[in-house]
């Protein structure tokens, strides 16, 4: 049974999905959905436990070898990034159960946790997937969950940024499926380690090139990297905030993983920025993303609002770590993935608490919230000092290591410039501890002296994220060694 | 005599009640011949939902649903899915892969075609009920 976890870390979350239906039962939805991923992170972590102690895993689906058949291909990096979606589903799936009851009616609540259920298993589907078409095919499992979940959002603009995500999703996902039709054309095969053999001896290199072109923007757009994140500002605060929180640290984790696999496995190191010098587009978007974006979530008041922003911005930072396309540079930007991952996910959950309580995440409405609210007050802060970088939180980690690699490289602006970025980052977590702490009450009515705190079962699940994250940040040297040992493997090829 | 709300279109209605039996033999044609030529799931899915289509589109949606309700189609979509999921649990549970048909049936061969049959059953159920349940949705003013 051992080695067919990666079937069933697959297989248990999407049979889950349709008995959630079956049920209609908002609670016996939840309990299903919860030991779903529980297994899921089970398995991850069973399968990241072999993948660094034995090696590579290759498992071969309906028995079929690996050029004919589909394949699930699993080395560090899928291993972490598996571990990382399932986590942070059991994590949030225990927080949301308050959270949906407050923001979702109770007849879609059934629905909600198949979408979420079908979501996470598109996602993992993705990351551990070694066939090509097989990953554009569980994209689309993922993002038609994705489209669902967003626009259960209590606000009417949920349906229209949900929409819109849908249109842009759509391109992306279309272009991702062209890109791949290309690669087959040329190589005519499917299989991940297949065609990155095949690609230097194609005798089309010109398909080549455009599958290369088509891909690199499908995925720019699913990941909201600079220019093509016009999707994610909406989407993040109109859905219900136990999907952002979710999403945040998953789905455009997600489809950075995919870039990663796709620019360093498939069309190899060399010709992305050797040939084609892919950093001269990525490294400018990168760099664009995370001074504008800082700097527009900075004006926001909406804080939703302000930390999708500011996820455009980190996740500039990931790019700029890949685009340096060295084994430190990769190495940052993968510990960035993973470290981003837990502080914005307990951030999202800190605003989330605010809702539940107050109702509106509008900045400059709040008062007296560290009275009322202490502890996810101190959630919020400790998260955010992550998110600016500040030593023993997990941001100033891959803040480091990623200033080392850009200055290994010589590119001091770049480095400077990721200084003024996490600037910016001061400012817009400082307003927002301001208020959090020195906004008196200005109707100065003594009724909301009182505590009002969310549900330990809100609590609860943020403060072990925080923990983790505060764990990640004091012993960096595990996130940077896992994330060091996948860089090499990505750099390595197949 | 008060039958159908479209008293006009006798002839459609009549055509109508004989077409539909064959549409659903031609849907189960696609769906079981599909092993061994062009066809499946998908295909005969879509070919069999249209048969409550065009009975939805003659005779009104209020009698379709008399014969199919949502109830129903919302079990057919799960029951398709976990038809196909439930192939691979039992392909892990006979020691097998995910899917590896192989060790469905004494011999591999006719472990293949078992497991190709069930597999595009459950296509075929999920596919019907999802084609009527759109149609239903977009159909009706409001949903229920």
């Amino acid at each position: 049974m051992y080695e067919q976890l990666p079937a069933l870390m697959i297989l248990v979350p999407f049979t889950a999905a349709p008995v959630c239906v079956v049920f209609r039962h908002a609670l016996a939805s939840w309990v299903i959905a919860l030991a779903a991923s529980l297994f899921s992170l089970f398995a991850a972590w069973q399968v990241l436990e072999h993948v660094r102690t034995v090696g590579i895993i290759r498992y071969k689906v309906g028995g079929w070898a690996a050029p004919s058949g589909i394949e699930y291909y699993i080395d560090t990096l899928n291993a972490s990034v598996l571990l990382l979606v399932s986590g942070i589903s059991c994590i949030v799936l225990v927080y949301a159960y308050r959270s949906v009851i407050k923001q979702v009616p109770l007849a879609k609540h059934y629905l909600f946790y198949t979408a979420w259920l079908m979501c996470m298993s598109g996602l993992l589907g993705i990351v551990i997937t070694g066939d090509a078409f097989n990953v554009f095919v569980f994209l689309e499992v993922s993002s038609l969950a994705t489209y669902m979940l967003i626009s259960m959002g209590s606000d009417r603009r949920a349906l229209t940024a949900s929409f819109r995500y849908l249109i842009m999703g759509s391109v992306g996902a279309s272009f991702i499926l062209i890109g791949i039709g290309f690669l087959y054309a040329a190589t005519g095969t499917l299989n991940m380690i297949d065609i990155s053999e095949r690609i230097p001896n194609s005798e089309s290199q010109r398909a080549v090139l455009v599958a290369f072109s088509f891909i690199c923007i499908g995925v720019m757009i699913k990941a909201a990297i600079f220019p093509l994140h016009a999707w994610l500002a909406n989407a993040y605060t109109y859905a219900p905030v136990a999907v952002t929180a979710f999403l945040a640290g998953t789905a455009t984790k997600v489809s950075l993983y995919v870039l990663l696999r796709f620019f360093f496995s498939i069309f190899g190191y060399e010709y992305s920025f050797g040939q084609l010098l892919l950093n001269g587009v990525l490294l400018p978007a990168a760099v664009a993303g995370f001074i504008l974006m800082s700097l527009v979530a900075v004006y926001q008041t909406d804080l939703r609002r302000m930390l999708a922003y500011s996820s455009v911005a980190q996740l500039g930072y990931i790019v700029a770590g890949i685009s340096l396309a060295s084994q430190a540079g990769l190495t940052a930007g993968i510990v960035h993935i993973l470290n981003h991952a837990l502080v914005k996910s307990a951030l999202f959950m800190a605003v989330g608490c605010i809702i539940y309580q107050v109702g509106h995440a509008h900045r400059p409405s709040f008062d007296d919230l560290f009275k009322r609210m202490p502890f996810t007050c101190i959630a919020f802060i400790i998260a955010g000092l992550g998110l600016i970088g500040v030593p023993l939180t997990v941001g100033f980690i891959s803040k480091f290591a990623l200033i080392e690699a850009s200055m290994d490289r010589g590119w001091w602006l770049i480095a400077a410039l990721i200084l003024v970025s996490s600037l910016m980052a001061v400012v817009y977590i400082g307003r927002v501890v301001e208020v959090m702490l020195f906004r008196q009450s200005r109707t100065s009515t003594p009724e909301v002296s009182g505590m009002s705190e969310a549900p330990l079962s809100m609590l609860a699940p943020m403060y072990l994220l925080i923990v983790i994250g505060l764990y990640f940040g004091i012993n960096g040297d595990a996130t940077l060694s896992l994330a060091g040992e996948a860089a090499e493997q990505l750099l390595g090829g197949f | 005599m008060k039958l159908y709300p479209r008293q006009r279109h006798r002839v459609l209605q009549v055509v109508t009640k004989l077409i539909i039996p064959f549409v659903m033999m031609f849907g189960l044609y696609v769906q079981f011949h599909g092993d061994y030529g062009p066809g499946g799931g998908f295909q005969a899915g879509v070919i069999f939902s249209t048969a409550f289509i065009l009975h939805g589109l003659i005779f009104g949606l209020q009698r379709t649903r008399a014969v199919l309700s949502p109830a129903i189609l919302r079990i057919m979509m799960c029951a398709g899915l976990l038809l196909y999921c439930g192939t691979g649990i039992v392909t892990i549970l006979l020691g097998g892969n995910l899917l590896d048909y192989n060790v469905l049936a004494h011999d591999p061969l006719h472990g293949q075609h078992w497991g190709i049959f069930t597999v595009e059953l459950g296509v075929g159920i999920t596919v019907t009920g999802v084609m009527i349940s759109l149609f239903y949705n977009f159909a009706s003013r409001r949903s229920d």
